[in-house]
């Protein structure tokens, strides 16, 4: 299949957009990769995401496909070959979309909301929750892995991918903060699976790399402090 | 084997309406369980430990949480009937980001509608907006789904039977706006799976009426 066939508009720093990454990585399709420029979005991104003018976009024989868990679902499905994203069996595969939807709804807010809190207390109150998410992430690994590396089993799937692409971001927000939210003693099975999800061959080449984002949250997180800083006088 | 379906609900829920349509769509028999959302019970809590919330599909012993996701396993599950989700991998794509669009913008909308005091024009002028924007991806077929009820149309029902209580409490109407959808709105009421799914207008109005009392809001 020719490389533009498939093309994905991204950025580099965005969980959402890694997840897409990866899925094709799996499935070791050639795409083209398009950088987006979130302050200043192409037409083609406009043009094919009009609703929410986000990425991750994948286009496929022109045809654009959004939201990443949907796209990830697509290219499961359009490219049906092995390796497989989602489980086959229908209950496992509710299972699996639970836990990716509980990502999204759930601790991913929490995890934003720790660059958004204001003062102390209330950083530290974002912290634990997102801590306290990952316990229940722990407990929900222990269930679906089996005992095996991934949430899936021997290779990784659609909840490894949902949560794995947040990886360097609990990194960021663990050095910004100075404090542990992956902690190994109370999650063992995470800590252990994270480094796997890191190591695995989808995964390594795209994963961006843990200083070079620290760099870019620090750049947009004291811009956008210097911003409500001025808007506050 | 005999399947044993239970679902745990509460009547107004414009999520666990979905879940009735499904099961309605696919002809299966079910035990419907309303819950006392303010006395959540054991089974509930057991079944939902996590957002401890309806609807919960029990089938089999097994539960199955949130309402898209539910709906998904039903017409996986029972995928020789009334197929919800279409068979082309585009298709479900687009059919999964509009259910998803539904769920987390027309919803965050609606509860602007009756929730938020002075903003009442704004908020209706983004709902409407909203509804537009789907009336947009309706175009001229019959239902979302084409020619056959499908995934959006199952998504998007429910809020049509809240629509009729929005209008009210919010005063305005999506007539003049929106007359596709009304049209799409009345062809799905004539589908037994989709008039014995959702309340009585009135009943659901009155419940309303509650609600507002409990939020304080007057």
């Amino acid at each position: 299949m020719a490389t533009s066939d498939v093309k994905l508009l991204g950025a580099w720093p965005s969980p959402f957009a890694l997840r897409v990454h990866i899925a094709l990585n799996i499935k070791s399709i050639d795409y083209e990769c398009l950088e987006e420029n979130l302050l200043a979005k192409s037409q083609l991104l406009l043009q094919s995401n009009p609703v929410h003018k986000k990425i991750p976009v994948l286009i496929h024989h022109d045809k654009p496909i959004c939201e990443s868990l949907a796209i990830v679902q697509y290219i499961d499905e359009a490219w049906s070959s092995a390796p497989s994203i989602l489980p086959s069996d229908p209950y496992d595969r509710a299972v699996a979309r639970f836990w990716a939807a509980y990502i999204d709804d759930k601790w991913f807010p929490w995890l934003n909301g720790v660059a958004n809190a204001q003062g102390a207390e209330a950083k530290k109150a974002a912290l634990d929750q997102v801590r306290e998410g990952l316990v229940v992430l722990e407990e929900a690994f222990g269930k679906c892995s089996k005992g095996k590396d991934f949430f899936s089993g021997d290779r990784i799937g659609y909840v490894d991918i949902a949560l794995g692409c947040f990886l360097r971001w609990v990194y960021v927000a663990e050095k910004r903060n100075d404090v542990k939210l992956l902690v190994e003693d109370k999650m063992p099975g995470l800590a252990a699976w994270a480094n796997k999800f890191c190591e695995d061959g989808a995964v390594k080449d795209v994963m961006p790399d843990k200083d070079e984002l620290l760099e870019f949250a620090n750049m947009i997180l004291e811009a956008r402090a210097k911003l409500n800083a001025s808007s506050n006088n | 084997m005999a399947d044993e379906i239970i679902l745990l609900d509460f009547w107004p829920s414009m999520f666990g309406m979905k879940v009735r349509i499904a099961l309605a769509e696919k002809g299966l028999k079910y035990e419907y369980r309303d819950e006392d959302l303010f006395n959540k019970g054991p089974l509930l809590l057991e079944m939902n430990p996590i957002h401890k919330k309806i609807p919960v599909l029990i089938h089999n012993g097994k539960p199955i949480c949130e309402s898209q996701i539910i709906v998904q396993y039903i017409d996986e599950v029972w995928k020789d009937k009334s197929p919800l989700l279409p068979s082309d991998p585009y298709h479900r794509a687009q059919a999964r980001f509009w259910a998803d669009y539904i769920d987390k913008k027309l919803h965050l909308l609606g509860q602007r509608l009756w929730r938020t005091k002075g903003e009442e024009q704004e908020a209706n002028k983004e709902y409407i907006e909203c509804l537009k924007l789907l009336e947009g991806e309706l175009g001229d077929k019959p239902y979302f789904g084409g020619e056959n009820f499908g995934f959006v149309d199952v998504n998007l029902m429910p809020y049509f039977s809240w629509l009729y209580v929005f209008e009210i409490a919010a005063n305005f109407s999506i007539e003049a706006e929106c007359p596709k959808l009304i049209t799409w709105a009345k062809r799905c009421m004539e589908k037994e799976s989709v008039s014995t799914s959702l309340p009585d207008r009135q009943k659901l109005y009155d419940f309303f009426l509650q609600l507002k009392k409990w939020h304080g809001i007057e």
